[in-house]
């Protein structure tokens, strides 16, 4: 399905961790080039070849600003991987909901028990 | 800490590449919620959630100690997972690895910590994954449409492992 293509774009690019440390960076705001290869402490041709992917995938914008090049995140493509979460996240809020409910029912028990031994 | 109404909500984070990190806050204590951890009849009531029948919950709570889970999803086929037990603290702390028995392989390793603060509970499960691929394969498999689909995910991921 559209999974398998997906996968091959966004979530590839911040499968690598110097790129989600990029976008952790840029999701403070827009920077130049030079601001993130401080950061970064990376070479800035290093630096590049990370934000030419994250561009290819669509995550990051950049505009020029005088002879600065500034990029800044385009957080709707991160929507996808946010919704993939989202879904494994629902997944155990399920099961979790249930948990409640056993939970709830072993505190009653433990109640009126005064104390349950255990078996 | 909110006190009265709870925040029920589970939070999934991806520290690394390789792991998964969900924690929930339960309104009970610590006990209580190792107890339907860890407790075949009370794991069968749960552990499904709303995707299928927990058919079988077996568990041998002692370190290098088996268990091994058995459902029966919605759309009627079976699924089940086991593994070992590495780490064992009564309460508060349960190791284990997981493996699906539709895909070959290590399987992953899970640490369940359960921390009790006022009455409360927060359990953090960490997941931890041999390859990213593995680890990105247990996240589709929440996707909606179940598990039909994220076993096929699972599948071709098993194939381009080989």
């Amino acid at each position: 399905m559209a999974r398998a293509a997906t996968t091959t774009d966004a979530f590839n690019a911040v499968a690598e961790p110097r790129r989600r440390q990029i976008l952790d960076v840029l999701a403070g705001g827009e920077r130049p080039v030079n601001d993130l290869v401080a950061e970064l402490g990376l070479g800035q041709p290093l630096v590049s070849k990370h934000l030419r992917v994250l561009r290819e995938v669509g995550l990051v914008e950049v505009r020029d600003e005088g002879r600065q090049r500034v990029y800044r995140l385009n957080g709707r493509s991160l929507q996808p991987i946010h919704d993939w979460v989202k879904a494994y996240e629902q997944s155990w809020a399920e099961r979790f909901d249930r948990l409640d409910v056993v939970l709830d029912q072993l505190k009653t028990q433990e109640e009126d028990d005064g104390g349950w031994n255990n078996e | 800490m909110v006190a009265g109404t709870t925040s029920k909500t589970a939070v999934v984070t991806l520290p690394t590449d390789t792991q998964i990190v969900i924690t929930r806050v339960f309104n009970a204590p610590k006990h209580l919620v190792y107890r339907a951890w860890t407790t075949p009849e009370l794991i069968k009531r749960w552990w499904g959630g709303d995707r299928g029948e927990v058919i079988l919950a077996e568990v041998d709570l002692r370190v290098g100690g088996r268990w091994r889970y058995v459902m029966v999803a919605n759309a009627g086929f079976e699924v089940a997972f086991h593994g070992d037990y590495h780490d064992i603290i009564q309460d508060e702390l349960l190791v284990s690895t997981e493996v699906f028995e539709g895909l070959p392989g290590p399987g992953t390793l899970s640490t369940a910590t359960f921390i009790e603060h006022d009455g409360r509970t927060t359990l953090t499960l960490l997941t931890e994954c041999p390859t990213t691929e593995l680890r990105d394969a247990i996240l589709a498999s929440g996707m909606e449409g179940g598990m039909q689909e994220s076993l096929d995910h699972l599948e071709q991921v098993a194939v381009s492992l080989l």
